[in-house]
């Protein structure tokens, strides 16, 4: 059903839909309007044969929702930042254990220094756990995922993250077609486990495996993902035909035709670039935007294909891997081996900046000229970054540099509104 | 694209008035984007929420940086905030005020290119107080909001808040709503009379 529903509420009610058997989530900040609403439908009778399990952590909602989904049960949960951290460890035993759990990341920056906003290190700090990664550009396309990825993890026995920005996505109140029972029952047929604890046939899952096979086994976790590139756009085109929509597959090409320049992005920011490309086709710039939905397992091929005529790649993206770079880019780099082009990375958004079409124009333009360096950091204030690098040159105990920049910014709450202003 | 820009106090509503507001727009089958400035939630600091509406699907992201409108909720954040920042020339301005924009210290806002409606105070915590018993405004400016902008009807309003609130305290937001409403066409009609 159509409604300008926010987007956590959105998706709670397809959760809903989902049929889910067993809901974990240890509800505190970093946690999302999912859950809650998920837990109201549970004790409004709305959501029947569920149990809502509030838990005590992070941790102890990976480990309830690893329980559950090998007694059989259809197990969800959703964290994001810190509580992605907190559960890391349960996080990589629940895909080395085949367990098809569904998880929604509600992306936020990690600490220190502590910050709340929105940007993609959490989930990407655990992209390489084994599990199905898939991300929303939209709050329609988070609603619809999560139908999919219940799919797709229970057919490969998989577990998957759907991730969707945070605060930009789940607390933005937006029109979207609200996934229906009858559609959902329709696409998602109940929960079959490859794999299940039964007090009445007892085995054991979780057996300790040395050298003599445990690379055997984590090829298979390997293959099983690849198998997914299979999956995921074939679970895409089954939902088109039930709901009537595209959403999910592998990647989204927009104006990539006769392009020569592509920028590949994950997550809602693809609204705002393909605004920008909008604006910059009419000016006859030849430019396009590759979206990427399935960060893992990554298309490579996908990503190849799109890229194979292009004289330039501007990787955009919202985390950081201290010490090299680009994440995505990583991933876009090897696919583009052998393919005569230009590779730009591009950080923007850390920790909720926001990335404007001002600064998305004036950055295309400049990789359109080939005047990019190969990293960039969008809108990086760098008064601020050099004020602190002198103190550090002046003396050895110059104090914590979060505090010296927040000092020199002044107060952040009031700075907000006029710092976008003034980017003007 | 219509975009509105919302500021306020943690406590006044601010997310709320712009989700409310998305919603009647949906309801009168436009397409709309309702967001926050997400900041930590305290009571009494600034608040900021967006608020676009189209014909089209909505996909850009950014806040909303140059306001086609501007509700200011609370007159104490024209000494803290830039609220006027990157408002649209002939763009519309609602502050919840008794006092004029000339008492407010907005005197030399350039009014050249905007009709007298277009720049608007409405005693939006008097009508609260008055109609719900509490200092809240939101649902108040947003009546004066539809009668200043014509973006949204009155009844979509308050069918927005009866979607959001139980029904006694809906239909006393609706009736503040429509008192702000009523005040500023009153106010609107001046010009044209004179």
């Amino acid at each position: 059903m159509l409604r300008q529903v926010e987007g956590s509420k959105a998706v709670a009610d397809t959760v809903a839909c989902c049929r889910p058997e067993v809901i974990c989530a240890y509800p505190i900040s970093p946690q999302t309007h999912i859950v809650e609403g998920l837990s109201a439908l549970v004790k409004s009778g709305e959501l029947t044969g569920c149990e809502f399990v509030n838990v005590e952590s992070e941790f102890a909602a990976m480990s309830v929702a690893i329980g559950a989904s090998a007694a059989g049960a259809r197990a969800y949960t959703a964290t994001a930042s810190q509580g992605l951290l907190y559960m890391s460890e349960a996080v990589y035993n629940a895909s080395g254990l085949g367990l098809p759990i569904v998880m929604t990341v509600a992306n936020r920056a990690l600490g220190g220094p502590i910050n709340i906003w929105n940007d993609h290190s959490d989930s990407m700090s655990q992209s390489d756990s084994g599990w199905i990664q898939l991300y929303a550009e939209t709050n329609q396309e988070a609603a619809d995922l999560h139908v999919q990825a219940f799919r797709i993890a229970e057919e490969l026995s998989l577990p998957v993250m759907v991730c969707m920005d945070g605060f930009i996505l789940t607390h933005a109140v937006e029109r979207v077609d609200v996934p229906e029972q009858e559609q959902v029952d329709a696409f998602l047929p109940p929960f079959v486990p490859r794999q299940v604890l039964d007090p009445a046939a007892p085995v054991s899952i979780g057996a300790m495996v040395g050298p003599e096979a445990f690379m055997e086994v984590r090829y298979l976790a390997h293959a099983n993902q690849m198998h997914a590139l299979e999956v995921i756009p074939q679970v895409a085109r089954e939902f088109a035909e039930i709901f009537g929509r595209d959403s999910g597959g592998l990647v989204r090409p927009y104006r990539c035709e006769d392009a020569e320049t592509i920028i590949v992005a994950l997550g809602s920011v693809l609204g705002t670039i393909k605004d920008v490309v909008d604006e910059q086709r009419e000016r006859g710039v030849r430019i396009g935007v590759l979206g990427i939905t399935s960060f893992r397992p990554f298309p490579l091929e996908a990503v190849r294909d799109a890229l194979k005529d292009v004289k330039r790649v501007v990787v955009l993206e919202k985390a950081l891997a201290v010490g090299i770079g680009g994440i995505l880019a990583a991933n876009v780099r090897t696919s583009r081996a052998g393919l005569d082009l230009k590779c730009y990375t591009v950080i923007a958004g850390l920790g909720g900046r926001a990335i404007t079409k001002a600064s998305l124009h004036g950055l295309f333009e400049q990789a359109g000229a080939d005047a990019l360096e190969s990293l960039t950091f969008l809108d990086l204030d760098h008064d601020l970054v050099n004020r602190e690098l002198a103190r550090e040159k002046r003396t050895h105990r110059s104090g914590s540099p979060a505090e010296n920049v927040l000092r020199d910014v002044g107060i952040v709450g009031a700075r907000l509104v006029r710092r976008t202003a003034n980017d003007q | 694209m219509f975009q509105v820009r919302i500021h306020g106090r943690g406590g006044q509503g601010v997310v709320t008035a712009a989700e409310l507001l998305s919603e009647a727009a949906f309801a009168e089958g436009h397409h709309a984007q309702a967001f926050p400035s997400f900041g930590s939630e305290r009571t009494g600091a600034p608040v900021v929420a967006f608020c676009r509406i189209a014909d089209s699907a909505i996909r850009v992201r950014e806040p909303v940086m140059v306001p086609d409108a501007l509700i200011v909720q609370d007159e104490t954040l024209l000494e803290q905030v830039d609220v006027l920042s990157g408002l649209h020339s002939d763009g519309y301005v609602l502050i919840n005020s008794t006092r004029t924009f000339a008492e407010l210290g907005l005197g030399d806002l350039d009014v050249s290119d905007r009709t007298s409606g277009q720049l608007l105070t409405v005693p939006a915590t008097e009508l609260a107080l008055e109609y719900l018993g509490r200092a809240v405004p939101n649902a108040v400016l947003l009546g004066a909001f539809a009668a200043q902008t014509y973006t949204v009807t009155l009844e979509s309003v308050c069918d927005a808040i009866r979607g959001r609130f139980p029904a006694k305290l809906a239909e006393k937001n609706c009736a503040a709503a429509a008192a702000a409403y009523a005040i500023v066409k009153s106010q609107r009609k001046e010009p044209a009379d004179a």
